[in-house]
């Protein structure tokens, strides 16, 4: 038992570390590193180099054309990339669309989706929650009526993320009505351009823009993009959300948070003189979500060697997702703390570009207020903190 | 990097989970409390006070982690028997005795022939761990002790004592530390039992022009800080296994009650916010769990700094996440929690007492603003994770 790496590992960590540190453009670098807000063409750029390497869908098997990493090479992986200021590579596509495809797909939905996956051409959004099916996911009504060779999909989805951008959605939609809502859901591929699709943005309280709405009116769909068996869905999708509670757990990205915080901590005055790293009431804070970041890495590391080992993460994906979200909003906190009165200026321009205006205080100051403005809907998304809670008391401790 | 345990881990694990359900009832417990027996040669036969010593010393070889596998079982079991201590001393005892004085006390220290106890604990200091106000004044043929430390955890049924005292320097100076064997019946020496909350006992010891020979000192006079700290980091350790083991068995008998005790009709567990707290506490251990094993890793590591952070690190998330078990479980629990009858008032207790102990929070958390502050000064900070260099 040993947290230090074996020579194998050390030298794939140095093999990334190479790679990333040669071709990860400086720009885009340079606007993780700040905090600042990409577009659609910053990620599209950075997860085309990683595809034309074979790393994109870095977490797939060999036999559908990913890497083949071990779950422990995957791990590196991630913390290596957001230690080195990448920007996280968007899962919709090789995270959650590209696994239920290659698990339950046809052989011709593998050939015709997954390569625009693998090298990031195509863009995909995630069509789940409704505006009356929010945490309650089951009780989604958008309607898919059977017309032989196609169906007819009606109804409204909400909270897609990168809507606006995307090429592809993945969606649940009911093709029966049944008693348990859970049965007659059924998961289908939408091509966003198909007539009947319209995306209207939702702004967020920070003043980004990456929610949607998408309505859909009498889209139609041709039944080859029907992924497994109709009125299946839920299996797909339930698969889907598990390992979306894992990637929720997001340590590499939180551990670059915790660090930037401590530059941010170091950087600042405190009120007294010295730096804010030296105050130590701030500092106590400081540490108390650092020795919380400790116990999240290795309940991760655990959780991932028991996957594995083969185990399903189950509920103890929960765990992860809740604890996970928690303390990455107390490090943004934290540093929105750190930044004093600077945090009240509002300064929109710099958070998407640099160059566009000299903000007020410090540099770090402008976009650590937002992002902690932002980071409150980490606990509400991917199923809230609430209804992971209700997961760990019904399937685990059994109450 | 390999975080699940070997062979020998499984089954080290299954003696103590073995001798902890046939041996360590609650009610088995209080009855040897009170009967003042305990299971300490049936702890030697299972080879457990020889876990941490090489073969070339009678031990079998283990580290932090398999000491922390019987930990674990102890803290799951309430066990009474002073193994941290006894461990921490016959530890030092390896690493720093001369050789005569090894060759009288190893062999039955591992055993079970001779129980230790190490004593560092001194009224005035709080959790300054170099405090010592007891002095060693060097004489023609030895050392004269006098003073006092206030309270020895696990030292009422100890033969002898590993004693901190100042050979040199003022009562705070991290320099002029020694350390010496006294035995028990040594003249000059009194000792005073004490009782203590969570019932594992302790003694106060009083040195009164106590002769000792030169041959009693453990390592090099005046210098044995570092040896301390890096014990009394061990100690941290250990108790951080101990605390996951009461932890997981009290979470464990607080879940059974939400499920049994029935109110208006239903379980109490049926009650959401009930059912939102129980998992709070869930994750609690399991975080716990984590940070343990974080902390006996690190004790591995030539990097002082970093095992510094990593222990202290762990120290504050396993009393954040003790006092919370330990409250909520007895909250939990209604009026029963806060009787002497059930054993979550125990291990209440006994959670209380290891967040009281090695250093509490605030200690660790200047600490690390002693390394933090450290490294402002010098060059930025290395962007990599340290664990992985």
């Amino acid at each position: 038992m040993e947290l230090s790496l074996s020579p194998q590992q050390r030298e794939f960590a140095e093999q990334v570390r190479e790679f990333v540190g040669a071709r990860l453009p400086r720009d885009i670098a340079d606007k993780v590193r700040r905090d600042q807000h990409l577009d659609r063409e910053d990620h599209m750029r950075w997860q085309r180099i990683l595809g034309e390497q074979g790393w994109h869908a870095f977490t797939w098997p060999e036999q559908h054309g990913g890497p083949g990493w071990s779950i422990v090479q995957r791990y590196l992986f991630e913390v290596i990339c957001a230690e080195m200021n990448c920007p996280i590579i968007q899962p919709f596509g090789p995270r959650m669309a590209g696994p239920v495809i290659y698990t339950f797909g046809t052989d011709q939905q593998k050939q015709r989706f997954l390569p625009g996956i693998r090298d990031s051409t195509v863009w995909w959004c995630q069509g789940y929650s409704e505006p009356q099916a929010g945490s309650d996911l089951a009780s989604l009504a958008t309607w898919a009526e059977d017309k032989g060779d196609h169906y007819l999909v009606s109804g409204q989805k909400i909270w897609t993320s990168y809507a606006h951008y995307a090429d592809w959605m993945f969606c649940l939609v009911r093709t029966s009505k049944t008693e348990r809502p859970q049965t007659g859901i059924s998961f289908l591929l939408i091509d966003m351009r198909s007539p009947g699709v319209e995306v209207q943005p939702i702004l967020m309280l920070e003043g980004t823009h990456s929610f949607n709405t998408v309505f859909l009116e009498n889209v139609k769909v041709p039944k080859e993009n029907l992924i497994g068996e109709q009125d299946n869905g839920w299996t797909y999708a339930k698969f889907l959300l598990e390992h979306e509670r894992v990637d929720n757990a997001a340590i590499g990205v939180t551990k670059a948070a915790m660090r930037r915080l401590k530059e941010i901590a170091a950087s600042e005055h405190g009120d007294d003189g010295g730096t804010l790293m030296e105050d130590p009431l701030f500092h106590r804070k400081l540490v108390e979500v650092e020795s919380q970041l400790q116990s999240l890495e290795v309940t991760a590391l655990r959780i991932l060697s028991q996957v594995a080992a083969g185990e399903a993460p189950g509920p103890a994906a929960s765990l992860l997702k809740i604890r996970g979200t928690e303390i990455a909003q107390r490090i943004s906190e934290l540093a929105s703390q750190a930044v004093g009165y600077f945090a009240l200026p509002y300064q929109p321009d710099y958070l998407h570009d640099a160059g566009s205006e000299t903000p007020v205080g410090p540099d770090h100051a402008a976009t650590a207020a937002n992002n902690y403005l932002w980071r409150r809907c980490m606990s509400i998304y991917g199923g809230s903190n609430e209804i992971q809670r209700g997961i760990i008391a019904k399937r685990m401790l059994e109450m | 990097m390999d975080l699940s345990f070997s062979e020998e881990q499984n089954m080290l694990q299954e003696s103590v989970s073995r001798l902890v359900r046939d041996h360590y009832s609650f009610q088995r417990r209080q009855q040897r409390l009170e009967d003042g027996e305990d299971l300490w040669l049936r702890f030697a036969e299972l080879g457990w006070l020889a876990v941490p010593f090489g073969e070339d010393q009678g031990g079998i070889g283990g580290g932090a982690v398999d000491v922390g596998i019987v930990m674990e079982g102890i803290g799951r079991a309430l066990a009474v028997e002073p193994y941290l201590p006894h461990m921490l001393a016959s530890q030092l005892l390896a690493r720093l005795a001369p050789e005569p004085l090894r060759d009288r006390y190893l062999s039955p220290a591992l055993s079970g022939d001779c129980r230790l106890a190490l004593a560092f604990i001194e009224a005035g200091g709080r959790y300054c761990p170099w405090f010592c106000a007891t002095a060693a004044s060097e004489s023609s043929d030895g050392y004269q002790i006098n003073g006092a430390k206030d309270l020895v955890p696990g030292g009422q049924s100890a033969d002898a004592y590993l004693v901190i005292a100042r050979s040199h320097g003022d009562t705070r100076d991290r320099q002029g530390l020694s350390l010496f064997l006294v035995e028990r019946e040594h003249p000059g020496l009194q000792v005073r039992r004490l009782r203590t909350n969570d019932a594992a006992g302790a003694v106060q010891l009083t040195f009164e022009n106590l002769q000792l020979d030169a041959g009693a000192r453990l390592g090099d006079a005046d210098q044995v800080w570092p040896e301390l700290e890096h014990t009394l980091d061990l100690g941290a350790v250990y108790q951080a296994w101990e605390a996951v083991g009461a932890m997981a068995a009290l979470s464990e008998v607080t879940l059974d009650y939400l499920k049994t005790r029935k109110q208006f009709g239903r379980p109490l567990g049926a009650n959401q916010a009930l059912q939102h707290r129980m998992v709070d506490l869930f994750i609690a251990v399991e975080e716990a769990r984590s940070s343990a094993l974080c902390a006996a890793l690190a004790m591995d590591t030539d990097d002082a700094d970093e095992r510094r952070r990593n222990v202290s690190l762990s120290k504050i998330a396993v009393d954040r996440c003790a006092r919370l078990v330990g409250q909520e479980a007895v909250q939990l629990h209604g009026a029963m929690g806060v009787t002497d009858e059930l054993s979550v008032g125990h291990y209440f207790k006994r959670l209380t007492a290891i967040i009281a102990s090695f250093g509490d929070s605030e200690w660790h958390a200047r600490r690390i603003h002693r390394l933090d502050t450290a490294s402002l000064s010098s060059s930025s900070q290395p962007a990599r994770s340290q664990s992985w260099n």
